[in-house]
């Protein structure tokens, strides 16, 4: 590629516990272009942006700005080299005006106090320089997100930024505000300005930008020019794996037996984002649906909604034809919803009790652990220790407490909870994400065992293909908040296909996904 | 009795010592607002103001100089202020318990440096010092009624105000102020401009610290012509009080501070009319937390509402 202005070479980075995130990454971008940085969650995304912003120091592999080797002590050493991030959390002051926000930390003086007009001047100069459109005098927590990510695109540019590098920057943005960041960052670019495009929405990456670099499970796997490529072919990219199917499971009963029936299911974000879009399919007994989906695509909302989590406000959660709208948690529960939350030490455990205390939580209260007003501890002790040995919960005491563990360890006595408190549903949102081999495949035989043996239905969230297909009976693809695609059977479904409806390359007819209803 | 209240004499008594009795509330108050701005409310203004008003009564009878009294008050205040911000932000105490801790540590440490100065525990009067000087204000005092209401108060008094206004150039003016509130209300924000939060942070602390001293100074250079034990008698928590009750605003905390300046008038007034003396003090406290309840009864209607839009 000629005369790079930001070249990445040969990174690899090793975590502390012998996770390899960046294996002899290569990466680099032309002066004035829009270079596309593509890889499903785990590829090394992330981590490759925090070596750059030196947040995480490599083991091997150098940088080079404009040719010269350069290591950055921090983002703000890298935007004092012309170098800037916009986060997907913006770094705003909502209380503040656009003004403020924009040249806070360079503020200008006038007779040694804060100079407001000046402030106001500089944002409307820079705003026009680039065809913004905003309001220097407006309240930042007024703005809908499309302008706050422009104020924060503003500010990297008042730092001096020549490249840019956006973090999903579509993700919470509406069509129409896409659009119109697109027109801006084309600007830029004609303006000589550079720009790394972090995304999995490949009609975008086709609509916006000129050349990319595909990481897969910590490799670079492929770079180009987008214009060579297809959508499909970049998907292949993107997803091809090898799926090594170890699990072992029967088929299921012929008979479907409907336990939970979820319909018309939608929500909002506070900020008017549509998050679920009527998504309707039915779970059956004895049986493990599948949701595939790259993260942040409304599995999260999904769960949340299924569980109690969050109030069922348009459609409906059905668990035998009792309504879940309007119950708490405990009432939800109570049908026989168990939850494997995504979110590990916020909803699955807490990390301050005990691994005992912490397996108690969902039935403390029976009566099977209360002698009198006292608790029960001989029976407590007796059945925790009983789930520790079972679910291979690998922990000093019983009494350890439950943050000490490692995320498997922890995760396992989470499940030993969920999957023996006799439920006839559960939910298991990322089951497995960011623990050990060994656990994960013990949670995995866990869920199938349930189902089969158990005859629970289950709902599998998972960004993991390998872990929805080799789970599976039946697969829904999730996409912008909507089901774009139902597969009957998990065992005839080629990843790649799968790949082609979660980045939103291909979507089934609406009679085709109707059949998740079923 | 409570006709004579009524009394053209009595509400001219009534209406000057809101005014002196607010005095103090307004320093605390301003020095309060300022940390609250900067997100990390200094909850030891109690204990700076006990101290300062013991180090004014020293320095002032060490120098024979009134300016050099306010001068030991602020030193003293802001020792203080700056033993919390130390510990708050560099060795991450907790901010609350070791605002109370400085409280209770100047509560006892004014008396044994008293002690050890003068061989007293309760108050100074050993001491030889001086009193801040009142002012006449031309013109004003000769006009009856408003002139015996507003002029020829202490001079702090009316130092109060210009504070007060100092206050809110630095706040909502100054480049100091504009980084005080980023700080304040989104530190992550800040930072992420190659704003140093805790230095910020620090500033705020000791602002805060230096206008309270003068409150503290007020009690034992105006108010009364000495230092007594526990002479603040919760004021720096009214003050506090006052700052919250205007969610940080400059106006909104002055007059909060005068409304709690008119509890302990209207407490004072009661007293002498021979009014159960113990029922009578607490006005200004119920004053304060019937205020607070007021207001956190409005924000949650308001957190309501919002949800609402959902």
């Amino acid at each position: 590629m000629a005369d790079p202005i930001l070249a990445m070479q040969n990174i690899t980075k090793i975590y502390p516990n012998g996770f390899v995130a960046n294996r002899n990454i290569s990466f680099s971008c032309r002066k004035g272009s829009i270079h596309a940085l593509l890889g499903e969650n785990g590829a090394g995304k992330t981590t490759l942006m925090k070596i750059l912003f030196g947040l995480l120091t490599p083991e091997e592999g150098h940088i080079f700005l404009n040719g010269k080797p350069i290591v950055f002590k921090d983002p703000l050493d890298a935007i004092s080299h012309g170098v800037g991030m916009v986060h997907q959390h913006f770094m705003l002051v909502d209380e503040l005006s656009i003004a403020e926000n924009i040249v806070l930390g360079k503020e200008p003086l006038k007779h040694g106090l804060f100079d407001m007009n000046q402030a106001i001047a500089i944002t409307a100069e820079l705003a026009g320089k680039y065809n913004f459109e905003i309001n220097p005098k407006a309240l930042v927590g007024d703005c809908t997100v499309g302008v706050k990510q422009k104020i924060e695109i503003l500010k990297a540019l008042l730092r001096g930024a020549e490249i840019l590098i956006l973090d999903e920057p579509t993700a919470v943005l509406t069509p129409q505000e896409t659009k119109e960041l697109f027109v801006e960052l084309k600007k830029l670019r004609d303006m000589g300005h550079t720009i790394v495009f972090i995304s999995h929405k490949l009609n975008e990456v086709k609509e916006l930008c000129d050349e990319f670099t595909v990481l897969r499970a910590g490799r670079t796997v492929a770079v180009g020019n987008v214009g060579d490529y297809t959508e499909q072919q970049i998907s292949n990219m993107m997803v091809g794996r090898d799926v090594e199917l170890t699990i072992k499971k029967d088929r299921p009963d012929a008979r479907k037996q409907p336990v939970v029936t979820v319909r018309g299911l939608s929500c909002t974000s506070h900020t008017g984002k549509k998050l679920l879009n009527e998504v309707s399919f039915t779970l059956y007994r004895s049986r493990v649906l599948g949701v595939a989906g790259v993260e942040g695509n409304g599995q999260t909302q999904l769960g949340e909604l299924m569980t109690g989590l969050r109030e069922i406000i348009h459609g409906d959660v059905q668990v035998d034809g009792v309504s879940l709208k309007g119950k708490n948690v405990r009432a939800i529960r109570a049908l026989g919803v168990s939850n494997i939350s995504e979110d590990r030490m916020t909803y699955g455990c807490a990390p301050m009790l005990t691994v005992e205390e912490n397996i108690i939580a969902d039935r403390y209260f029976t009566g099977a652990y209360s002698k009198g007003i006292r608790l029960d501890r001989a029976a407590i002790r007796r059945d925790v220790d009983r789930l520790i040995r079972e679910f291979k919960v690998d922990c000093p005491a019983r009494d350890a407490l439950a943050g000490m563990l490692s995320g498997g360890n922890i995760q396992k006595a989470i499940v030993a909870r969920e999957f023996t408190s006799n439920a006839k549903v559960i939910v298991a949102n990322q089951p497995t994400r960011g623990i050990d081999v060994g656990s994960t495949e013990f949670i995995r035989n866990q869920l199938v065992k349930l189902a089969r043996e158990k005859e629970v239905a289950v709902l599998l969230i998972s960004a993991d293909l390998t872990e929805v297909l080799e789970v599976s009976d039946s697969i829904i693809v999730m996409s912008g908040g909507e089901i774009t695609a139902y597969f009957e059977n998990a065992g005839a479904v080629d990843e790649m296909e799968l790949g082609n409806y979660m980045l939103g390359v291909k979507r089934m007819s609406k009679e085709e996904i109707g059949r998740a209803v079923k | 009795m409570f006709a004579q209240f009524f009394t053209g004499d009595y509400l001219i008594d009534f209406f000057y010592s809101i005014i002196r009795m607010s005095t103090p509330l307004i320093y605390c108050a301003m020095g309060a607002l300022i940390s609250k701005q900067a997100g990390a409310i200094n909850m030891a203004l109690e204990g700076i103001m006990l101290t300062a008003s013991l180090t004014a009564v020293i320095f002032s009878a060490m120098t024979h100089t009134v300016i050099f009294g306010l001068i030991g008050a602020v030193a003293g205040g802001m020792f203080i202020s700056f033993i919390l911000a130390y510990m708050h932000l560099v060795k991450q105490s907790e901010l609350v318990l070791t605002g109370i801790a400085l409280n209770t540590m100047a509560s006892g440490g004014t008396v044994y440096l008293l002690f050890l100065l003068t061989g007293e525990k309760g108050t100074s009067r050993l001491l030889n010092s001086l009193v801040v000087p009142k002012w006449n204000i031309p013109v004003l005092k000769d006009i009856p009624v408003l002139g015996q209401i507003l002029s020829g108060h202490n001079a702090l008094t009316y130092l109060a105000y210009l504070f007060a206004l100092l206050t809110y150039i630095l706040v909502f003016k100054s480049r100091t102020g504009l980084r005080i509130r980023a700080v304040g209300l989104n530190p992550d924000a800040a930072a992420s401009v190659g704003i140093n939060v805790n230095k910020i942070k620090f500033q705020a602390f000791l602002y805060s610290g230096l206008f309270a001293s003068l409150g503290g100074a007020f009690m034992s250079m105006g108010y009364l012509s000495n230092f007594s034990r526990d002479m603040i008698a919760g004021r720096g928590f009214i003050g506090i009080s006052a700052a919250n009750l205007a969610d940080g605003q400059v106006l909104g905390s002055l007059l909060a501070s005068l409304g709690f300046g008119s509890a302990e008038a209207v407490s004072i007034t009661l007293a002498t009319l021979n009014m159960q003396a113990e029922l009578v003090r607490m006005i200004p406290y119920l004053a304060t937390v019937i205020g607070l309840v007021i207001m956190s009864a409005q924000k949650q209607a308001k957190a309501r509402r919002r949800q609402g839009d959902f």
